[in-house]
């Protein structure tokens, strides 16, 4: 975990509700899994905000969030060279040393940016990544051209599917998932959604959750959940739990 | 050159800068971060006599200047505070710590003091009555003082480290609370715990907190803290660890100046993780600027 000065380089929207916002500062080599998150000093809001990470350089953050309250709301509002202090390389990320050759990842709405950055590390690693990307609805679609562009020539796909069936595959990620073969799975998204992955997942795979947290760096018990592998801190020992230790 | 050292009970601090239990775990994940032994001490994740899992989720509720929190006490037990977390602060931490605890019964409390006054690593107890968040127990102690007498004898006759009574500001009268500990044997008074509060969303329209209430911390409650420790010294004029929103060395000074001998920081090290280092190095510039040489000769100056 380090503690600095985040400057914004853009911060723009990609629907009408999800943002992209691009960060510049030191680091300092922080980030050391995807999937891990950011937290954010908003002025005026008391506690910081988590942020997933979506992808990141030496020096470069990129955070894609929805508008959920007022603090996401304010941070939309945010113009290009202000500064915000941050905590980077929270949380326990994605393992990809476990995804075998042919991995799926599998994002929910605003649950889809951290499995960019894994996607990038999986393709670096020399693994074919499948990715299925979930929405409500055609108007809600964000990073599906990333991940395209991430994909092409690797022998990897982009799926989209739609609720209402407005764009991609009519349906749910499970519709998808189930007729797939794949080594390992990555999944972020709503509860909902992980409770359909669970029961057609066929083989192991990681989960990453999302709980309101005091801290985000493991001092307060604020985001505690229970496992089989006994209590555990979402934003510390999280959000990325393995799916054996789990308990639905 | 200023003086930053107080003595709580013979416990010698070299600042009056605590992080205040709940707020620091057992000190390591800090120690990440800073080299913790600039603090005075730090008072550790409060600790009952079994192991808790705590409240559901959601525990935590964001105010103006502060957060409502309902952790109900999740810790691993004291059995393994002893055999595990206690060995990984050694490693860090270099002085003595300040054991929290609390408990459902009087026997819980004295079975847990008895375990950590063993331990040379811990210097002081703050035994925990005022816990909001945890029913039969906890803050009912706190709120009675007869009850709040019960608990301090208990714990006395079954250790010979200094005794803190941490009390409830969910009182009518803390004074009342505070001199019964005193009469009882308490070595000082540690104070104020949350106060009871609640949020409701608007989205959901039920309430933030999975266990509905909570207590709220943060600088808004600052300005209570420094009214309580003043009732309480006028009152007892026993030593105080005085706390409640500090976020910075002027607000140390101004809860010395109340009564308090030390000054536990809690919510400004969740927000920011090195509040309390930052609180240290800003204590002499501060001292200075308001004409202060020796921090033990301020306790209470402003009565």
């Amino acid at each position: 975990m380090i503690q600095n000065t985040f400057t914004v380089c853009s911060n723009r929207a990609l629907t009408d509700s999800v943002y992209r916002m691009v960060l510049e500062g030191p680091l300092e080599g922080a980030i050391t899994a995807p999937g891990q998150f950011v937290n954010l000093k908003l002025p005026g809001y008391y506690l910081r905000r988590p942020i997933s990470v979506c992808d990141w350089t030496d020096d470069t953050l990129t955070l894609i969030y929805k508008v959920v309250g007022h603090g996401t709301e304010a941070m939309a509002a945010t113009p290009v060279g202000e500064s915000f202090d941050l905590l980077a390389g929270l949380g326990n990320g994605f393992d990809p040393s476990l995804s075998g050759d042919t991995p799926l990842l599998v994002g929910g709405g605003v649950g889809i940016p951290p499995l960019y950055g894994l996607c990038k590390a999986l393709l670096a690693g020399g693994k074919t990544p499948s990715v299925i990307l979930g929405f409500n609805t055609a108007e809600e679609i964000f990073l599906q051209e990333d991940f395209e562009t991430l994909l092409e020539g690797t022998g990897g796909s982009v799926c989209v599917t739609t609720v209402d069936g407005s764009a991609g595959t009519k349906g749910f990620v499970t519709g998808v998932m189930k007729d797939l073969d794949y080594s390992f799975f990555y999944t972020c998204g709503p509860m909902p959604m992980f409770r359909a992955i669970e029961s057609v997942a066929a083989t192991s795979g990681q989960y990453s959750f999302e709980e309101r947290m005091g801290c985000g760096f493991g001092a307060c018990m604020g985001c505690s959940i229970q496992t089989k592998n006994g209590n555990k801190r979402v934003c510390k020992d999280g959000p990325v739990l393995m799916r054996e230790e789990i308990i639905w | 050159m200023v003086n930053t050292k107080v003595t709580l009970s013979g416990l010698e601090l070299d600042n009056p800068v605590i992080p205040a239990s709940g707020t620091f775990g057992f000190g390591y994940e800090f120690a990440e971060l800073y080299d913790i032994n600039c603090l005075g001490s730090i008072a550790l994740k409060g600790t009952t006599r079994e192991p808790r899992f705590g409240n559901p989720t959601p525990r935590i509720a964001e105010c103006t200047e502060g957060l409502i929190n309902s952790v109900g006490l999740q810790n691993p037990g004291v059995d393994k505070v002893i055999s595990e977390e206690l060995p990984k602060l050694a490693k860090v931490f270099h002085k003595p710590a300040v054991a929290n605890i609390s408990g459902f019964s009087v026997e819980d409390y004295v079975v847990t003091c008895e375990k950590l006054d063993k331990e040379d690593q811990i210097g002081l107890l703050e035994v925990n009555i005022s816990c909001p968040n945890v029913h039969n127990g906890g803050m009912s102690f706190g709120t009675d003082p007869d009850s709040a007498a019960e608990v301090t004898r208990a714990v006395k006759a079954v250790t010979t480290k200094p005794v803190y009574m941490k009390l409830s500001p969910n009182v009518t009268d803390i004074a009342e609370i505070a001199c019964a500990c005193k009469e009882a044997g308490a070595d000082g008074i540690s104070l104020i715990n949350t106060l009871m509060g609640m949020r409701i969303s608007l989205t959901t329209k039920r309430p933030v907190i999975a266990n509905k209430m909570g207590g709220f911390s943060g600088p808004a409650i600052f300005p209570v803290a420094v009214r309580m420790v003043w009732q309480v010294y006028e009152a007892t004029g026993l030593p105080i660890i005085g706390m409640g929103g500090v976020q910075s060395a002027e607000d140390v000074l101004e809860l010395m100046l109340a009564g308090a001998t030390a000054v536990e920081v809690g919510a400004a090290n969740l927000v920011d993780p090195l509040a309390s280092k930052r609180i240290v190095e800003d204590l002499p510039a501060a001292m200075e600027r308001y004409g202060f040489t020796s921090l033990t000769d301020m306790i209470g100056g402003a009565h």
